[in-house]
Formats: C-alpha cells, sequence, structure tokens
C-alpha cells in the first residue's frame, strides 16, 4: 500500500471520503512506512495501536456521518507536544518517561478534526538546536542523500523528526515548533513546507515551553495547500494561553491559488550576506523572477537591524529558557538523581537530565539576567528586538510580504558544526528575526543545488496575514514545480 | 568582560546545575565566545527605545479568580519521582 503513503494529505482526504480506502487502511499502510525507516530516527516513540485505534473511530466516525476536516488522517507529532498518556520527552532526558495527564491545546484540536497519531517525533532537546545532534535520543537522519554520496546529513532543527518523516513520506503532515527558525530552516533542508504562524496563532498550551515570547507551534507538509489545511486545524483561540490572540482561524487553504498580480513583495538587502552560496542567490533570484511573472511588483526594502537579530535572539531565548526549564528540579515529575541535600538533589538532577547545549543555554540566560548584567545584556536586548520589530513595520507600509532565502546553506553533514555552537547558531541568520517581530514566515521549496540537495525560499509577512502568504507560496510552488523526491535508502 | 571560572561556578549554583571542577574551563571558553559575538549589540543606538518583551500588544486578559479544574490529586502525582499517599515525598529542607 505504499502508494497510500505517497499522497498528499489533500489527495488522501479526498480518497477517505469517497471511500477509495478506509482511515484504517491508511494508517497501516503508514504504520509500515515508520517501522521500516527505524534508520532515519525520526520517531522517538512509534504508537501503531493507538494510531489503528484512532484510525477504527474514524472510519466509524465517518460511516455515522460524523466526518471531521482532517477526519482519518495519519500525522507525527513533535514530541514538545503534552499527548495524554503518551510518552512526551521533549528530547530530554531529564522528562525521564513523563506522561502528561492532559492534551496540548494543537493536538487536541487535530483529533477534534479527525486526524490519527502514528507517534512522537524526534528533536532537538527543548527544541535548542539547527541539526537535531542535541535530541538525548541521537540525531535525526536527513532522507537526502548528496548525489553520489553516502554521507548522513542533518535534517535541520529542531523540528528535524517532524521535517525527514514528512520528507520521507512516515505521515501526511507533521506538528512542529518555531522559536528561532526551527520549522523553516529543516523544511529547507528536507524539501517540505513550513509555516511559523503569527505569534498567537497556535496556543501554547500543553507545549514544552522554551523561551515563551517567541514559541511558537505550525505545520511541516509536503505541499503549500497541506500546510495550510493542517494550519487551520491547529490554530484557534485558547483562553488557557493568556498570549493566544482571540480572532477567527480563516480557511487558509482558499488562498492557495488565488492570483498575486499586483501584490508588493520586497527583497531586502541586508539579507545578501557574504557567506552566502552563489546557488542560494541564484536561487533568490529566481524566486523574485518568478514572482514577478506571477505579477508582483518587487520593491527593494531595508531591514537595517537584521544583523543584530541573531546575538538578541541568544539572550532573549536563553533568558526565557533559564526561567522556564527551572521547573525541571526532580521533585513533581521527571528524573531525580537523590543526593545529599536539597539543593545537592536539584543540581544532580539538572546535572545529569540536560544536555550541553541546553546546559550552556540555561547558563546564559542566567549569566544575563543576573544582578548587574540586566540592564546590560536583557534590556539591551529587549531594546533591539523592538528596532528589528519597527523595521519591519517601516517595510510593511511598503510592501505586502518579503521574500528571502530559508537558510544560509543546504543540509550539511552530521557532525560537522556540532563543535561551534556560534557557527550552528548562523544556521538561523534569515528566520529568527521573524519570531523576534511575531510575524509569519513560510518556507517552500524552491530547487535543487548542485549536489541535489533541497533549497528553500522564505516568505514573511504582515502579522495574521498567513492568507497572503500562502497564495504567494502557492504561486512560488507553481513556478518552482518541485517535484523531487529523496532516493529510499532506508 | 570575560566570563572567569569563578563567574561559571557562579552562574552555574544560581542555575542549580552541578557542573564538575574538568568542565568549567571549557564552559568559559565556550560562554565566552558567544558572549563576545553577543557584544555587538553595543553599537546598536537604542536611546529612548522602549524595551519589547512581547510580540502581542494587547494587554493580557483577566479572568474570574475561580478555580476552573483540579480536585484530582491522582493526575497531579502520577509523574512523580517518589510519593507517599497524595504528598510528593522530597529530600529534607529543614534540620
Amino acid at each position: 500500500m505504499s502508494e497510500l503513503t505517497a499522497l498528499t494529505l489533500k489527495a488522501a482526504l479526498g480518497g477517505l471520503k469517497d471511500k477509495s480506502f478506509s482511515a484504517v487502511e491508511i494508517t497501516e499502510a503508514h504504520v509500515q512506512a515508520v517501522e521500516a525507516a527505524r534508520a532515519l530516527n525520526a520517531f522517538v516513540l512509534e504508537t501503531p495501536e493507538k494510531a489503528l485505534e484512532m484510525a477504527k473511530a474514524s472510519d466509524a466516525r465517518r460511516a455515522s456521518g460524523n466526518a471531521g476536516p482532517l477526519e482519518g488522517a495519519p500525522l507525527g507529532i513533535k514530541d514538545l507536544f503534552c499527548t495524554e498518556g503518551v510518552r512526551s520527552t521533549a528530547g530530554s532526558k531529564i522528562l525521564g518517561d513523563f506522561t502528561p495527564t492532559y492534551e496540548s491545546t494543537v493536538t487536541a484540536n487535530l483529533w477534534r478534526d479527525g486526524a490519527v497519531m502514528l507517534g512522537k517525533l524526534n528533536m532537538d532537546e527543548f527544541a535548542m538546536g539547527s541539526s537535531n545532534e542535541t535530541s538525548a535520543f541521537g540525531p535525526v537522519v536527513n532522507p537526502w542523500r548528496a548525489e553520489g554520496g553516502n554521507a548522513q546529513l542533518t535534517p535541520g532543527g529542531s523540528s528535524g523528526g517532524s521535517a525527514a518523516a514528512v520528507a520521507a513520506e512516515l505521515c501526511l503532515g507533521a506538528t512542529a515548533t518555531d522559536t528561532g527558525g526551527s520549522i523553516r530552516q529543516p523544511a529547507s533542508f528536507t524539501g517540505t513546507v513550513g509555516i511559523k504562524p503569527t505569534y498567537g496563532r497556535c496556543s501554547r498550551w500543553g507545549t514544552v515551553a522554551f523561551a515563551s515570547s517567541l514559541d511558537q507551534a505550525g505545520p511541516m507538509a509536503r505541499t503549500v495547500e497541506d500546510a495550510a489545511i493542517l494550519l487551520t486545524s491547529m490554530a484557534g483561540h485558547d483562553p488557557k494561553d493568556s498570549t493566544s490572540l482571540p480572532v477567527e482561524t480563516p480557511d487558509f487553504a482558499s488562498f492557495v491559488g488565488r492570483s498575486v498580480k499586483g501584490l508588493r513583495v520586497g527583497v531586502p538587502k541586508e539579507y545578501r550576506v557574504d557567506s552566502m552560496p552563489a546557488e542560494i542567490d541564484a536561487l533568490w533570484e529566481q524566486g523574485i523572477a518568478w514572482l514577478k511573472e506571477a505579477g508582483c511588483e518587487i520593491v527593494e526594502v531595508s531591514l537595517p537591524h537584521t544583523k543584530y537579530a541573531l546575538p538578541a535572539y541568544y539572550i532573549v531565548a536563553p533568558a526565557e529558557a533559564s526561567s522556564n526549564l527551572a521547573r525541571y528540579d526532580g521533585m513533581r515529575f521527571g528524573l531525580r538523581v537523590e543526593g545529599g541535600t536539597l539543593t545537592d538533589t536539584y543540581e544532580k538532577s539538572r546535572a545529569a537530565g540536560f544536555g550541553d547545549e541546553v546546559k550552556r543555554r540555561i547558563l546564559i540566560g542566567t549569566y544575563v539576567l543576573s544582578a548587574g548584567y540586566y540592564d546590560a545584556y536583557y534590556l539591551k536586548a529587549l531594546k533591539v528586538r523592538r528596532r528589528i520589530a519597527d523595521d519591519f513595520d517601516q517595510a510593511f507600509q511598503k510592501v505586502d510580504a518579503l521574500l528571502t532565502p530559508t537558510a544560509p546553506s543546504a543540509a550539511f553533514q552530521l557532525g560537522d558544526r556540532s563543535d561551534d555552537p556560534v557557527a550552528m547558531y548562523l544556521n538561523d541568520i534569515f528566520t529568527v528575526t521573524v519570531n523576534l517581530a511575531g510575524l509569519p514566515g513560510i518556507s517552500v521549496p524552491a530547487g535543487l543545488d548542485a549536489a541535489g540537495l533541497p533549497l528553500g525560499l522564505q516568505l514573511i509577512g504582515r502579522a495574521l496575514d498567513e492568507g497572503t502568504l500562502f497564495s504567494l507560496s502557492g504561486a512560488l510552488e507553481k513556478a518552482a514545480d518541485f517535484r523531487a523526491k529523496p532516493k529510499k535508502w532506508w | 568582560m570575560a566570563i572567569d571560572a569563578a563567574t561559571v561556578r557562579k552562574v552555574a549554583r544560581l542555575a542549580r546545575i552541578a557542573e564538575p571542577d574538568d568542565r568549567i574551563e571549557q564552559l568559559a571558553k565556550e560562554l565566552n565566545g558567544i558572549m563576545t559575538w553577543i557584544e555587538q549589540l553595543g553599537e546598536v543606538d537604542t536611546d529612548g527605545v522602549e524595551p519589547m518583551a512581547s510580540a502581542v500588544q494587547t494587554p493580557l486578559p483577566m479572568r474570574d479568580d475561580v478555580v476552573t479544574e483540579g480536585g484530582d490529586p491522582e493526575k497531579v502525582l502520577s509523574n512523580a519521582p517518589r510519593r507517599a499517599g497524595d504528598f510528593y515525598v522530597v529530600p529534607k529542607v529543614v534540620e
């Protein structure tokens, strides 16, 4: 039944609706694909029994005429989302066998709409990483390989499991989260579509917190339309998250395929960084040409504080993380390593439970918030953040959206950048600005590099204007006609 | 600014993370590398700029101060590393 796993979400929903196949059949096909792809290490927990149970219930709902918008669609869930009765680890040892007694709002919305869970997807520990190498479960391997090579490549991070599972056709779509680029960079590295919506579109309730003012959930999928269908289900106001926006969720899929004629698209000159490979620059030019052909007006804009976004992020995000991760103290849940005193127990539990990158960020966060440094670092970073957001406000007075590359490189080899934290952080140079400003950003696969690896282009929109992004990225997708798939080696 | 071994020890203590002595120098080096790279923020003129702590511009909503859910100690305690009845068991705090 491998043809069922190759369907788009849209086509699968159509097939389920006209009874070409059942939810149980398409779920079984995906369960088999997941089992056969363990070499990718995309899943940290497979839940085939739960999947089949959910699929049976889905078929029953459809038979009784109560089919939801995602009825019977098998999905993968990033292990940052708490799932009731199913171990949730955030890619960390410190959560141990933590089994939530509640369901995150985003996943609850998916189940409400009829989706089926295949299992929990691997990720960088607490979503801190750009290569999936900080996961306590070992890195995910990108299903893509360079032509003629068999080196193992990173799928990107932190949503590397989500990206690899979608690219390898292990699920019809996946949930992911993005704090500095963790949806868009993996999408670019795996030839998939990923959108980080406007901050506040998706509830953060029940999603393990990394940096609360930046974290936002979003979908990963194989087409722009599939991503739009998933986001429509995931989003929505939730009183349990005080930063969830009290706004209606539009039918995002209705924006895909709309004419983009007359839209003004900005090209920020500061994104032309020196170290960028010529191929990425060329792809960007190609994207500009495609949007022009589709009737867009291209406008050069300036976002002067772009280069300060990453350093500001590496104060804001660790500061928030050091506070959020204080809850992992070994008392109420997760790992406890007994020590002689209470403090000793805290220190030993946290030393044993957190990985090196998470510890580094907690230490930086603690440092920049500590007495004597708060104003110089934390407050300064919040002011720079304001200037970055103001840059976007200025630009959006002139344009409807911005077009940039998603990442400064294609997927790189596992192990290549793991001993230099700052080199790793530079992966997010084009994506992190959007998190600081709270804006929506989407990555669309647009081409292959000389080694045959996928590259993505990013579109950035005004707050709550995901609709325009779906129209524009639909136009890019159509023009790029990206059909390449990874050659199956797993 | 330089993060020395004593600063690393102090910050690790504040963060309640036991760092063995043989990790301190390496950590100081790594944190210095990151903080030196962050220093470039000093170039940005931020005089009179309002700090931005959140991308949400509307005020946080208020709700009635009432119990919404609760009364389920089994759910609350189900992940406890150690428990006794309806209580968490923690190391002795008061001598």
